[in-house]
């Protein structure tokens, strides 16, 4: 199978890979509010009582992630060739800084999710507290101890801010130009796209952020 | 009113450019911006200096022949006006302007102001025409086009091929020329029969031809003197899709 070169083609895939990667998002913060429900370990448990979906669903994310990444790389090598030079006075009258940045804040969030891999899924950032060798009352992994742990110390909430922001502009810049990348928008529709999609990823953020912050403002315990 | 000029001097296709202050004295406020640089231009004759080549043609904003970059937005800060309708009533006594060519890759600098933007002819000869036989005057009349349809086109039409679009985007790309282009002739029947092919066509050769990738960044829509709407490049996108799901 060989990749597709053609400049459409490969951001239509871009925008279909990051749409996969926004259901991910939306579909991870509601799994994680099981936390206020004190139903976190109930529900990591269920994740995994079902392996094979897991590890169908992880497949598919790898495979987005990597075809995300490679085209990525890859159009802003282009397009940096493309503008060798810029003005003596630039001023942007359209774009953000978050659409200007996209392969920079996509590098931040490759690099969290690296460390988000290490710290909650294999557990190697800080073995004290990882969950598969910590089972709580009921016997199954104490991911809520681990995760209440994480967010007490200074330094792990600093990573996940600066993830959580990368993830922020990512998207703010993201989800409606995957709407635009598609032809999913009209004249008149497009203005509501583009404030709704700033919105979405800004509720995102918050919802993402409000884990930590009920923790480290003692309304978890 | 007298203006403080940094203009880019470039005596050649491969020689070094550089900015270079000038002083405009005596400017009228109803000069256009290329009248402005005649009368600098002027002055440096008299001089003895080499003037400041740019392009112009028209001079009422239809041919798209001036490109300059004025403080690096393209045509300048007025919306929907080519540089050769700015007038300098736009600026104040004492302003600093920077005047610099189009920058991409694709549009190499001839000299000074002036750029090679042949390699927008050579996307528009890769698919942007009708193969089809349309027959004569009277056969195009016989044909029903709903005016929705029609007004597309002509919005679409309205491209002047100035090359402002792919001058400010950080991308260098050539998106929003191309689907103007492909807007205009996939939104008549005439045209429909070859829109998927004319698409991959016309984005394959804008590649060849060392623009860059569309990011949606909509800096084009908004440096457009012509008011070609980025939406025209959704539209390409989906006649890509059509072609691609048949």
């Amino acid at each position: 199978m060989s990749l597709p070169a053609s400049t459409v083609a490969r951001k239509l895939l871009m925008a279909a890979t990051g749409q996969l990667m926004i259901i991910f998002i939306i579909l991870h913060v509601l799994g994680n509010s099981t936390i206020f429900y004190r139903t976190l370990n109930a529900y990591a448990a269920g994740l995994h009582a079902l392996p094979l979906l897991l590890w169908i669903f992880r497949s598919v994310m790898l495979a987005a992630i990597m075809l995300h990444v490679f085209y990525g790389i890859q159009v802003t090598i282009e397009n940096r060739e493309a503008k060798p030079r810029t003005y003596a006075v630039q001023e942007y009258a359209a774009s953000t800084f978050s659409s200007r940045n996209m392969i920079w804040t996509g590098t931040a969030i490759g690099s969290f999710l690296i460390y988000h891999l290490l710290h909650f899924t294999f557990q190697t950032i800080d073995p004290s507290t990882a969950a598969v060798t910590h089972p709580d009352a009921a016997g199954r992994p104490d991911v809520f101890a681990m995760v209440f742990a994480a967010f007490r110390r200074i330094g792990i909430l600093l990573v996940y801010a600066a993830g959580l922001l990368a993830v922020w502009l990512h998207l703010s810049h993201g989800i409606q130009s995957s709407f635009q990348t598609w032809g999913l928008n009209g004249e008149k529709s497009f203005p509501y796209i583009k404030k709704g999609s700033r919105l979405a990823a800004l509720i995102l953020l918050l919802a993402y952020a409000a884990i930590p912050a009920a923790i480290v403002m003692g309304l978890l315990k | 009113m007298n203006l403080t000029l940094y203009v880019w001097r470039q005596a050649g296709p491969k020689e070094k450019g550089r900015l270079v202050q000038y002083e405009a004295r005596d400017i009228s406020p109803d000069m256009s911006f290329l009248e402005m640089l005649d009368v600098v231009n002027e002055d440096l004759i008299r001089r003895g200096e080499e003037p400041i080549a740019f392009d112009s043609d028209c001079r009422e904003g239809i041919c798209g022949a001036c490109g300059q970059a004025v403080n690096g937005t393209p045509h300048g800060p007025r919306k929907l006006t080519t540089t050769c309708q700015l007038h300098m009533r736009n600026y104040q006594d004492g302003d600093t302007i920077y005047i610099e060519p189009f920058r991409a890759l694709a549009f190499p600098v001839v000299k000074d102001l002036v750029i090679d933007r042949g390699s927008l002819d050579r996307i528009i000869q890769s698919g942007g025409y009708i193969s089809v036989h349309t027959g004569g005057v009277a056969d195009g009349n016989a044909i029903l086009i709903p005016k929705s349809d029609a007004d597309t086109a002509m919005d679409a039409a309205e491209c002047i091929g100035c090359g402002a679009c792919v001058a400010a985007c950080p991308n260098g790309s050539a998106m929003l020329f191309t689907a103007a282009k492909v807007t205009h002739l996939a939104s008549l029947p005439q045209g429909k029969i070859e829109a998927g092919r004319r698409v991959c066509m016309m984005t394959e050769e804008m590649l060849r031809q060392g623009f860059g990738n569309c990011g949606n960044h909509y800096e084009c829509e908004s440096a457009c003197p012509k008011g070609i709407r980025v939406r025209f490049i959704a539209k390409l996108n989906r006649e890509f899709l059509k072609t691609r799901s048949t």
